[in-house]
């Protein structure tokens, strides 16, 4: 018994040992407990919330894009998409078969079926797949009609980009495409997949107030990613309206006008820098870039030589022939090297050292005055007054006039031509400065470069009583006015001015004009212009000396690019317009009567109102004269 | 005096165990499967399928056999012990002979329609054997080398094929108990000491006997966060599950890594979890604190017992208990390594269930028996 005794006392004790160690164990448990739940709490329930919630971004509608009055230039349509879900489709036969009796209905290739199956494999079972998209409404309607039959096969209607106006205005509209890793800011809207942004044009410049704001969905979803319910959702904004400058009407016409030439023509309001219409010939249709590309389609665009993926309006550089001499003629009036009366005798040659600087009349015009120089475009006149003025301060009155120096538009990648100085040529290539080259530049050849919208943006700057008005695309965005600036003044005497008008005027409307055959018969409709031929290739002694070639006995590519800018009406000047056309010829031949039919149905449109009493107030309110020479042009307009 | 107690308990007519049936214990007991029974509608989306009502059924069936026991007289099981032990042996052995196989271990061997797990029936044939062999040895005699052989050999053997299967946390679970109830038969502490020291020292030739997949589960174990998606997974959404229930927790069927099944085994090993988020640290406590009046309740019936073949049973049997709970809610806390202990009577599962009913059958055996005094072999002692 006492042995008993013993061993129950010494277990007794054990026991008693072992529970409280048992329950300071358990205490353990709740220790631990109270650590992982009140202390680390918010933690983990954080990291709950992270595991079940799933946030989901709703792509915004993209702004719309319309034209002075409103016309859609670029907006959405319905896109309606077929979406398979793989594990709905076993009921039914499995994918293969739901998709083959699919291919009954619309069409999809076989190698389209390879590769939503190839795709379905790759991802769990309840996720949608893309099978078509684009599709008519015919086609969403047998396929819903055939649903019994096409179990796990979905309509889902998306927005996508569409530009009503097919190749119309596409330089100036751009497109939107997919999302490249260069394009990605943070905006988590850019990681959508399919989301789209813009690439070029106006969608490019304004993308970020035509895009919107994402808005999300909260959903709860499980450890397989599987949506159960959608717990809170905020609606995004969605894009502005961007409304451009543009007459879509004016456009179609321009673009028409041109027909298949290679070309670009610029039409601005001289007061306030507004681009009524800008057209870079051949075009493209942005659509295809939206909706995916075709080889055939790319390949015919990039191979065309007549670069139609470039606007030509913004970026094309071309010489600006006679079309500069306004310019020049400018400079040396101002700078008093020539009197407007002072004649200088043409025999269609200069001779500078032992160089020879021909006149396009090779036999010469005999003895000209400036407005006859202008007038008959006479070279030997303007080799005499820039070896005057030197290359120096025709390049400052170039500046003056929007040449030479970027262009501030809302469109990316305009350029900004040349105008060359002595330094400039130090710079670049490295040589000093030869007093011929300023000869050559004189007549707008040599090393000067001009964009066709510089064109335009030096004519309206030329008639518009001296404002330097800024080219602009947008009127508003979202509603708002995008462009309110008052043009600076350009620093040149109205008196000058007038003479430029005149001689401009007599270009079209006086009998020995350069484009007497582009008048516009309306007298209230009367235009006033300046041709320019600019020559691509160097003509050699020896082919001036047999007979130079004519245009039409060269290749394309070699032939001269027409221009012409010109401004109407003649009596309150109101519109400007540019035109180059590419190897086109001579301009009086090739650009003026493009412009004449731009120039007078903007007029016939009559698409700009009275303008506003500011403007017309700061237009009568000159120094030193009492009349506007625009009201001037219209008094002495024809006495040539 | 002795005498006369004791013959009058031996012959106790049923009506009288019946009265001394511990009404209170089985009130405890049923109420801590009840929580079982909700985790398991909660487990299944709110619905009684496929495991609530099974689970019922299951516990049910336990209760009838945990009271048969019980009301069986205590020298029966003494003297059942070495064939209850020989026989959880055998099918032992069975099932690394052709037993099937289960998550990756041989564990399970069908007898007729049911499926059992032998390893859980020898976690109570092992206390029995123990305690009926150290009922039979005198307090000076435990301390001799020679009477350390045959217990060692009854723990080593079954824990050697149950690690064999490979089945980690059982095999842990087999040798503790062991040791455990060799403490209690006052094995002097060095020797204790000196194991611990040699089983430490054993752990670098242990490693090369684990499989791969035991070896992952210990370094997963050890830093959980480094692989969140492999296989440290399950510790850390375990972790996040509890975690985020706080203090009140997120109510009952609105779980959501149990629901939305970013916890892992929600019905089984991870149960715990699963009660912790829906109900947060106060339905944690309130589960600790009737698993601590459990084991309470088996230390008082052991220390009331007046055989030491009663008293080791009865306190084999509640640590055997405390294992269990200890390892699984240490396990899912992520304090041990997953090694696949079931939340004792609210995990699903029908072995463990049986195990534990049966273990607490025992219990109340040694409780309804508490004044039988008996000889080394059962016999009347005189």
């Amino acid at each position: 018994m006492n042995r008993d005794t013993d061993r129950a006392k010494l277990f007794g004790r054990r026991a008693a040992f072992l529970g409280a160690a048992k329950l300071a164990l358990l205490g353990g448990l709740a220790g631990r407990m109270y650590y992982l739940q009140i202390i680390e709490g918010s933690r983990y329930a954080t990291l709950a919330d992270e595991n079940r919630i799933n946030i989901r971004l709703l792509p915004p509608p993209r702004g719309r894009i319309l034209d002075r009055f409103g016309k859609p230039l670029a907006d959405n349509e319905i896109n309606y998409r077929v979406l398979i879900v793989a594990e709905d489709t076993e009921k039914a036969g499995g994918m293969k078969a739901t998709l083959e009796r699919l291919s009954q209905i619309v069409d999809i290739s076989p190698k389209e079926i390879q590769r939503v199956l190839r795709d379905a494999r790759r991802r769990r079972s309840f996720v949608p797949i893309k099978v078509v998209e684009n599709l008519t409404w015919e086609e969403v309607a047998s396929i819903q009609v055939n649903s019994p039959d096409l179990p796990g096969i979905d309509i889902d209607v998306g927005q996508s980009r569409n530009y009503p106006n097919g190749e119309t205005l596409a330089h100036v509209l751009g497109y939107v495409a997919q999302v490249s890793e260069d394009d990605l800011t943070g905006d988590p809207l850019l990681e959508l997949p399919g989301f789209r942004i813009g690439k070029a044009g106006v969608e490019k410049v304004h993308d970020l107030a035509l895009r919107g704001a994402g808005g999300t969905s909260q959903v709860e979803v499980n450890a397989l990613g599987r949506i159960k319910r959608e717990l809170e959702r905020r609606e995004g904004e969605p894009g502005v309206e961007v409304e451009l400058t543009i007459d879509i009407e004016l456009q179609k016409f321009v673009e028409q006008r041109v027909g298949e030439e290679s070309a670009a023509v610029v039409v601005l309001d001289v007061h306030t820098g507004e681009i009524l219409a800008m057209s870079s010939q051949p075009g493209f249709d942005p659509n295809a870039f939206n909706k995916g590309l075709t080889t055939a389609y790319w390949r015919s665009l990039v191979n065309n030589e007549k670069s139609p993926l470039i606007n030509k309006a913004l970026v094309g550089q071309y010489p600006p022939g006679s079309t500069f001499k306004m310019v020049v003629a400018i400079a040396a009036l101002e700078a008093g090297v020539i009197g407007p009366e002072q004649k200088i005798f043409c025999n269609g040659v200069t001779e500078l050292g032992n160089a020879r600087f021909h006149c396009w009349k090779k036999w010469g015009h005999g003895h000209m005055d400036l407005n006859e120089a202008i007038e008959q475009s006479c070279d030997t006149y303007f080799y005499e007054i820039a070896k005057r003025l030197g290359i120096d301060r025709i390049a400052e009155m170039s500046r003056r006039f929007g040449l030479g120096e970027p262009v501030d538009i809302d469109l990316p990648g305009a350029r900004s031509g040349v105008i060359p100085t002595r330094d400039w040529k130090t710079a670049t290539i490295g040589q000093p400065w030869q007093r011929g080259e300023t000869l050559i530049a004189g007549i707008g050849q040599g090393y000067v470069l001009t964009t066709p919208l510089q064109l335009a943006v030096m004519t309206a700057r030329l008639v518009n009583g001296g404002m330097a008005v800024q080219p602009h695309l947008t009127r508003n965005i979202g509603g708002k006015p995008a462009h309110l600036n008052e043009p600076d003044r350009i620093d040149v005497s109205p008196r000058t001015l007038k003479l430029i008008a005149d001689a401009m005027d007599a270009v079209v409307n006086s009998p020995k004009g350069t484009a007497k055959s582009s008048r516009i018969e309306d007298e209230t409709m009367k235009m006033g212009g300046k041709t320019g031929t600019a020559q691509v290739r160097r003509i050699s002694k020896s082919e001036r000396d047999t007979r130079v070639l004519k245009n039409e006995e060269l290749e394309w590519r070699e032939r001269d690019h027409a221009l012409f800018v010109g401004y109407a009406p003649v009596s309150a000047p109101r519109y400007a317009v540019s035109v180059v056309v590419e190897h086109g010829g001579s301009g009086s031949a090739a650009a003026a009567p493009i412009a004449r039919d731009v120039l007078e149905e903007v007029q016939r449109r009559s698409i700009l109102p009275p303008l506003p009493p500011k403007t017309v107030a700061a237009a009568e309110n000159r120094p030193e004269q009492d009349r506007s020479p625009l009201q001037q042009v219209n008094l002495s307009g024809q006495s040539r | 005096m002795r005498g006369l107690i004791s013959s009058r308990a031996s012959e106790m007519t049923l009506r009288e165990k019946v009265w001394q049936i511990n009404w209170s214990l089985i009130l405890l007991i049923v109420a801590t499967a009840s929580v079982g029974f909700a985790m398991m509608y909660s487990a299944a989306n709110g619905s009684f399928d496929p495991w609530a009502t099974k689970q019922m059924a299951r516990f049910g069936v336990g209760m009838v056999i945990m009271l048969f026991i019980a009301l069986l007289d205590i020298r029966f099981w003494l003297r059942s012990a070495y064939l209850a032990y020989a026989l959880a042996l055998a099918l032992l052995i069975a099932v690394e002979v052709f037993g099937s196989i289960g998550m990756g271990a041989q564990r399970w061997i069908a007898v007729g329609p049911i499926q059992v797990q032998p390893s859980e029936l020898m976690k109570i044939a092992l206390v029995l054997s123990l305690a009926r062999y150290f009922h039979g040895i005198n307090l000076e005699d435990v301390n001799r080398v020679t009477s350390f052989i045959p217990p060692i050999l009854m723990i080593l053997l079954p824990t050697a094929l149950v690690l064999r299967q490979p089945d980690l946390g059982t095999a842990m679970m087999l040798a503790a108990g062991g040791v455990v109830l060799m403490f209690l038969a006052g094995v002097r502490l060095w020797i204790f000491v000196a194991g611990g020291v040699a089983a430490l020292a054993s752990i670098p030739i242990a490693w090369q006997f684990l499989r791969d997949y035991q070896k992952q589960r210990v370094l997963t174990f050890l830093d959980p966060e480094t692989d969140p998606l492999g296989a440290g997974y399950h510790i850390l959404q375990s972790k996040i599950a509890l975690g985020s229930g706080g203090m009140f927790g997120k109510g009952f069927l609105q779980g959501t890594q149990s629901h939305l099944s970013f916890l892992p085994e929600k019905q089984t090993d991870f149960v715990f979890t699963m009660l912790a988020e829906e109900f947060g640290m106060i339905g944690g406590l309130g589960l600790l604190g009737l698993y601590a009046l459990l084991l309470i309740y088996g230390v008082f019936i052991a220390m009331r017992s007046r055989s030491h073949f009663g008293r080791l049973l009865a306190m084999g049997v509640t640590v055997t208990f405390f294992l269990y709970v200890f390892i699984n809610i240490a396990m899912v806390m992520g304090l041990v390594p997953v090694v696949g202990v079931p939340l004792p009577l609210i995990s699903y599962g029908g072995t463990a269930m049986l195990t534990l009913l049966m273990g607490f059958g025992l219990l109340m055996c040694v409780y309804i028996h508490r004044d039988v005094t008996f000889g080394r072999r059962g016999e009347e002692e005189t």
